[in-house]
């Protein structure tokens, strides 16, 4: 089947482009979308620490070294951006912005009035000591600002912590034991970041819709000439020697194309060559038969008169005279034989079909030649069949004939028939032919064995049979017989179909 | 049945095959004149009044057909053709321009002689009654068939067809039947031989050849004169 290669070959393409595209789309647009997200996140995050810097600043100077938790609460306010979420500890003690009332051992502050109020009728989220993660505690403790991201109540904020610390006459720094800790909501943030993600997803899409689009059209560009190929190929092969493709092009697939058509062109050139030299063959064996056929009538005609005088001449001349009778008459049947071949390979020869009794044609044939003793028959009546009778007689004068000369007897002569075909086998019972004749008993002038050089008969009765035979749309076939014996088939339609009319 | 002395006119271009005939015709007891051309195989007719003409249909200058043609112009002398195997298309125009029979070179003289014989042989003139079938009658007897009153000139073959045909008016024979009895072919003869006799002598003696009434085809099986 044709269209199963291409398909595949469609199919394996398409998917090279596919996972092509998808592997370039996913490298550009996530590295791009790495390198964003990164970006705007440093960015936020340096304002952020810049911002809260700046916040920590304006607690100094401060109005105690030992908060408690209202001073406390007071610093987280200070320091808590426009979420109004901070928190600061000092001493195991914390306190969150906005927290008026003294924190208790650890319940955060419910602070309504912070701002800003995320969404109105709603309580804001309350800052707890839990959402700071500890090894930013650890940091922050050691002196230094700090920042991280954590997800808190579903939601992405930047942690930044900050140690307030005092600075001494020599400049030296203390840690003050005091920390604060603002978070910044990165909502905005992760929004533009969501939304670069599905910008690339968006054209990661297209890009392979497109790719998919591209990948369509340019395997119907590899395929279509693919296609064309394989049906010119298959043309050639059923013999349309003619066939050619159109090269378009000067691609891989033009020179595909050009070297087809020049490998048609010399097959052509050669199937051509060896039919001419087949038909001049045969014409030439046709030429020589009818050319022989003028010397061999004058010949024939006086075989007779040298037969009949052959008793009244002297010895030598006597067998002489007989010898040249036979051979002319042989001669005759081989050069008959011959142009009878001739006229089937030309295509010339016709059936003159008749309507016939077939089991009368049967016996016929067989009284006609003194076989009707010799011959066992099963032939029902009534069987008629629309055939060329000289024809049939010479394919079944033929196979008695053999079969009496070359088999054992007893020769028997079956007729089958159903409403389409008429079979008739013809069989002996001697050992039957080897395998190796089997194959090669119609071809011409083939010998079953070296040794009978020359038998009776052209060498050419079986091949003349079977093309009789297949003239009329029959066929001829032989085989051993269970028993024993060769056994010929003649197979003949019974309403033979007549191509030139005939008559009625 | 006229046996022995039967004047053979054989018109064949080559020397070898026609000197090779000659000598077997003659030997059996033929007296055979043997020509080389058509125009001098017509000339002859004419002195010689054969019995029956062996034809060469190829022929250098007037070709066979046509002297086919001009001696059943003239008459009507069986004409036996000497066709090439695997000329078939010769062979149909031959049986159209007129001849009785043909045989296929190399031709074996005892062949030959057998068809010589068959279109010489007489039918037996043993029935005296004539018979009448429509506007034709027969006379077995003399061997003469009139249309009409008038008597209609037939080559041996197609009398003897007639008369085989009308013998048994209603009864359907097979080609291979009329070739035994009328050709003495044997089984295997070429039934276009009756074919073609049956269109000749249809031209003769129907009013309309495309629709006989006396000589009709059966589809299939053959030929059956009448019923009138």
């Amino acid at each position: 089947m044709a269209p199963r290669p291409s398909l595949g070959l469609r199919a394996r393409l398409l998917f090279a482009f596919a996972l092509l595209c998808v592997v370039t789309a996913a490298a550009v647009a996530g590295g791009i979308y790495v390198q964003a997200r990164n970006d705007i996140l440093q960015r936020a995050q340096d304002a952020a620490v810049q911002a809260m810097r700046g916040r920590v600043e304006e607690l100094f100077p401060l109005r105690t070294a030992t908060p408690g938790p209202d001073e406390l609460s007071d610093m987280a306010e200070t320091v808590s951006d426009q979420s109004g979420l901070a928190i600061a500890f000092y001493n195991g003690v914390h306190a969150t912005a906005g927290s008026q009332r003294p924190p208790g051992q650890n319940a955060p502050n419910l602070d309504p009035g912070v701002i800003p109020p995320p969404r109105p009728g709603r309580n804001p989220p309350v800052l707890d000591p839990g959402a700071i993660p500890l090894s930013l505690r650890e940091k922050v403790a050691g002196g230094d600002i700090a920042w991280q991201r954590v997800v808190w109540q579903g939601e992405p904020y930047l942690v930044i912590g900050a140690p307030v610390v005092i600075v001494e006459q020599d400049e030296k720094t203390q840690v003050s034991g005091i920390e604060v800790y603002a978070l910044h909501s990165l909502l905005a943030e992760k929004h533009s970041i969501d939304g670069l993600a599905v910008s690339a997803w968006l054209i990661g899409g297209a890009a392979l819709a497109f790719a998919v689009v591209l990948a369509l059209l340019a395997t119907r560009g590899v395929l279509r000439p693919v296609r064309e190929l394989g049906r010119a190929a298959r043309l050639l092969g059923e013999g349309e020697m003619r066939t050619r493709i159109a090269v378009r092009g000067s691609d891989e697939l033009a020179d595909v194309a050009r070297t087809f058509n020049n490998t048609a062109a010399e097959l052509e050139r050669h199937v051509k060559q060896l039919r001419e030299m087949e038909a001049d063959a045969r014409r030439f064996v046709a030429d020589v038969s009818h050319e022989l056929r003028t010397p061999l009538a004058a010949l024939a005609a006086v075989a007779d008169v040298l037969d009949e005088e052959a008793a009244r001449l002297p010895e030598p001349a006597g067998r002489a005279a007989r010898l040249v009778s036979q051979e002319t008459l042989n001669l005759t049947g081989l050069v008959n034989d011959l142009i009878e071949i001739s006229r089937f390979d030309s295509g010339v020869a016709a059936l003159a079909l008749n309507e016939v009794d077939v089991a009368e044609l049967v016996r016929a044939t067989l009284r006609a030649r003194g076989w009707s003793e010799l011959v066992h028959t099963e032939l029902p009546p009534a069987v008629t069949a629309r055939l060329d009778p000289r024809r049939v007689d010479v394919i079944l004068a033929n196979l008695v004939g053999n079969a009496l000369r070359h088999g054992e007897p007893p020769v028997s002569v079956r007729l089958c028939a159903d409403p389409h075909w008429i079979a008739l086998e013809v069989r002996d019972h001697g050992p039957g032919l080897d395998e190796a004749v089997l194959l090669h008993v119609f071809d011409r002038f083939y010998k079953a064995s070296a040794a009978r050089a020359r038998s009776e008969g052209s060498g050419l009765g079986l091949a003349i049979a079977r093309e009789n035979a297949r003239l009329h749309r029959g066929d001829l076939t032989v085989a051993n017989a269970p028993d024993g014996g060769a056994m010929f088939t003649l197979r003949l339609p019974r309403w033979a179909h007549d191509p030139d009319g005939g008559p009625e | 049945m006229i046996r022995g002395v039967s004047r053979v006119l054989l018109i064949e271009d080559d020397p070898a095959v026609r000197e090779g005939l000659e000598l077997a015709l003659t030997r059996h007891g033929h007296r055979v004149r043997a020509v080389e051309s058509g125009e001098q195989g017509l000339d002859r007719l004419r002195t010689d009044l054969p019995d029956v003409v062996v034809l060469d249909l190829m022929l250098p200058g007037m070709d066979g057909f046509e002297v086919c043609r001009r001696i059943r112009a003239v008459g009507e002398v069986p004409i036996i053709m000497l066709t090439a195997r695997g000329d078939d298309m010769d062979v149909v125009a031959g049986l159209e321009a007129g001849a009785d029979d043909y045989v296929v070179k190399p031709v074996q003289p005892r062949v030959l002689e057998a068809r010589i014989g068959a279109v010489l042989r007489r039918i037996g003139r043993d029935q005296a009654e004539l018979e009448r079938h429509g506007d034709l009658t027969i006379d077995r007897a003399g061997l003469v068939v009139a249309k009409r009153g008038v008597p209609v000139s037939l080559a041996p073959t197609e009398l003897r067809l007639l008369l085989e045909l009308s013998g048994t008016p209603g009864r359907v024979h097979s080609r291979q039947q009329l070739l035994e009895s009328v050709w003495e072919h044997g089984y295997f003869g070429d039934s276009r031989l009756v074919d073609a006799c049956v269109q000749r002598l249809r031209a003769k003696i129907e009013d309309d050849s495309a629709a006989p009434v006396y000589v009709q085809t059966v589809r299939g099986f053959g030929y059956r004169f009448g019923p009138v």
